[in-house]
């Protein structure tokens, strides 16, 4: 067998960025930033680092995006003022990409909508769901403050060449499945440490057909998996969603046909259930089909992982001409204002308030326990977003359980946790 | 860059608790933080290990929380390099970015005594010399700008003297 010499994406994308003709996982470079993400709660403590240099101007102004999402609108007096720090800097530094409440979205979800990523750059962010910009065939990965800050200052970072693992997903997916229940299924097979450091590629027919909103969802939840980053490389999908979109001209990069993967792992997803992934750990995934009976006091559809337009729809469409269960409180968030607007637009607002849900404006929220929907002791909730710790959506004794948006809508009406098919 | 010390061996999955408890926290002086360094799992340790010394673990140290703390409280007491057969990656990043050196090396380490054992690491080249019996290990280099950066003391200093070259 000849060896295999050719390079993954993330190589290639990295060899260019730092000025080499190749790269090898293992090696360590110092790559252009083509684009630095901080939010409310990570920009602050890099901006005190970026202070210390002493600069009067950033990098590049138009190559540093601050999104206040997680506290915001504002919660409290704390998380006001440290979003007068963002508005603070934006404004004194010129940054191109600050958006402000009634502009904004969850960041993960913003990026791409806004055209600010594509293929073949190199994103790093302070939030750890950066990898969601691989969907679209980006090197992207979360960082620190202070690597955000030093990003800031000289547009470049450091990284260590990942290692990567290629998935492939073929076959069709059955209704009610989406790209959450294959990648909650991936990291449920290959645990949360499964990919710790490396590249996860996505390929085979299913992901062929996921549409980019379903592609986001799953390149977002790479770091459940321990993931450096999780991508799809670029195709006909990638590019009717940039066109009109992207704010600047890419140039796709793709793996090698014979490029050197640690490991190839091959699922049939001809029969896969919508998944489920039971507290505390997004490893601890069934099937819903043994999930039944789970009584649910909370339900949550939205977040960077699933607050996209298809996201809404597809709930909605289970949810249409039912109700929200009594004993359950269902709150749905789009990701962004223009999802907002397209799902008012659409009627599906209509249909989630006629349902008797909370529809609120774009915010992080509860995903992290922050604000808009915390749980108390012993409640239990049913979520489209990415993490389910202990005490992640309020009390540490409460409880979350994670899926994706069609079973949280079914189950929102049944009061339990079931398959969509129970509540057509 | 020649290093050389005593070395001090610990297991797989050290995590960020266990280099330095949540209690110590309040504080981000590395001197501080290094006399409570893995008090919850080697209590003696703050009064032992002393500057140079190397410390060696196993698989994904420096896993959990991703404080950088961790790698703060290592630096503070002198520690001159850790070496593992991998890190967790958060871990991996500050180490880095605060100028505390690491090495990833998969040869088996644990023959050598704890406490006793000399090693010399050529941080250039990644070989690893156990002094007592001369044999060597290979572990991953340190590129020419990542020596910079342990050199200068991290990354807010090398970022620091890199702007000070573009002025000058
Ligand atoms: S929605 Fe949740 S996971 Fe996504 S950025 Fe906000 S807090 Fe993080």
């Amino acid at each position: 067998m000849s060896k295999r010499s050719g390079s993954t994406m993330v190589e290639k994308i990295l060899a260019t960025k730092s000025g080499k003709d190749k790269v090898e996982a293992g090696e360590l470079v110092n790559a252009k930033v083509d684009l630095a993400l901080g939010n409310d709660i990570t920009a602050p403590v890099a901006i005190k680092e970026f202070e210390r240099f002493g600069l009067d101007k950033v990098f590049d102004p138009g190559k540093i995006v601050l999104v206040p999402d997680h506290f915001t609108p504002n919660k409290d007096i704390a998380a006001a003022e440290q979003v007068m720090v963002l508005r603070r800097f934006a404004k004194r530094y010129g940054i191109k990409h600050y958006y402000e409440v009634g502009r904004m979205g969850i960041e993960h979800a913003l990026l791409p909508e806004q055209g600010l990523v594509g293929p073949g750059m190199v994103i790093i962010g302070a939030d750890s769901h950066t990898c969601t910009y691989g969907a679209v065939g980006a090197f992207a990965t979360g960082v620190g403050s202070t690597d955000l800050a030093a990003a800031m200052a000289i547009g470049e970072a450091w990284f260590k060449v990942p290692q990567t693992i290629l998935f492939e997903y073929d076959g069709i997916l059955p209704k009610w499945v989406s790209g959450k229940d294959l990648i909650l299924y991936t990291i449920g097979q290959i645990g949360v440490e499964g990919a710790r450091y490396m590249a996860m590629e996505f390929t085979g027919s299913a992901i062929d057909d996921l549409s980019m909103d379903g592609r986001l969802t799953m390149a977002n939840m790479a770091i459940e998996a321990g993931g450096k980053c999780g991508y799809v490389q670029p195709d006909k999908v990638t590019f009717s969603y940039l066109k009109g979109r992207a704010k600047k001209p890419y140039t796709p990069v793709y793996s090698d046909k014979d490029a050197n993967y640690i490991k190839v792992i091959q699922y049939d997803v001809n029969l896969l259930e919508p998944q489920i992934a039971f507290p505390p750990s997004p490893d601890n995934v069934r099937p819903v089909s043994q999930a039944g009976g789970i009584k649910i006091d909370q339900v949550v559809i939205g977040s960077c992982t699933n607050g996209r337009i298809e996201d809404l729809r597809m709930a909605a469409r289970v949810i249409k001409d039912k109700k929200v269960s009594p004993k359950v409180r269902l709150l749905v968030i789009p990701a962004t204002q223009l999802i907002y607007r397209q799902a008012l637009e659409e009627g599906l607002l209509t249909t989630f308030i006629d349902a008797e849900a909370a529809v609120s404006t774009p915010t992080c929220g509860p995903c992290l326990g922050g604000h808009m929907g915390i749980l108390a002791s012993g409640e239990k909730a049913l979520s489209t977003t990415n993490r389910n710790f202990i005490g992640r959506m309020g009390h540490p004794e409460s409880e979350v359980y994670l899926c994706n948006p069609a079973v949280a809508a079914a189950s929102a009406v049944a009061g339990e946790i079931v398959h969509p098919e129970e509540v057509m | 860059m020649i290093l050389e010390g005593k070395i001090w061996i610990f297991g797989d999955n050290i995590d960020t608790d266990a280099i330095i408890a949540a209690r110590y926290l309040s504080t981000t002086v590395p001197e501080e933080l290094a006399a409570h360094l893995m008090e919850d799992i080697k209590p003696d340790f703050p009064d032992l290990v002393k500057p140079g010394d190397i410390i060696i673990a196993g698989n994904n140290f420096g896993c959990g929380s991703s404080r950088e703390h961790a790698p703060l409280a290592i630096k503070g007491a002198g520690v001159s390099c850790v070496i593992a057969r991998s890190f967790a990656r958060i871990f991996y990043r500050n180490a880095i970015n605060i100028g505390l050196p690491i090495l990833e090396c998969t040869d088996d380490l644990s023959f050598m005594v704890s406490g006793r054992d000399k090693l010399q690491v050529n941080l250039e080249q990644g070989l690893i010399t156990h002094l007592q019996s001369g044999r060597t290990f290979q572990a991953a280099p340190f590129p020419p700008f990542m020596q910079e950066l342990i050199r200068q003391g991290g990354l807010v200093e090398y970022v620091k003297s890199r702007l000070g070259k573009k002025v000058s």
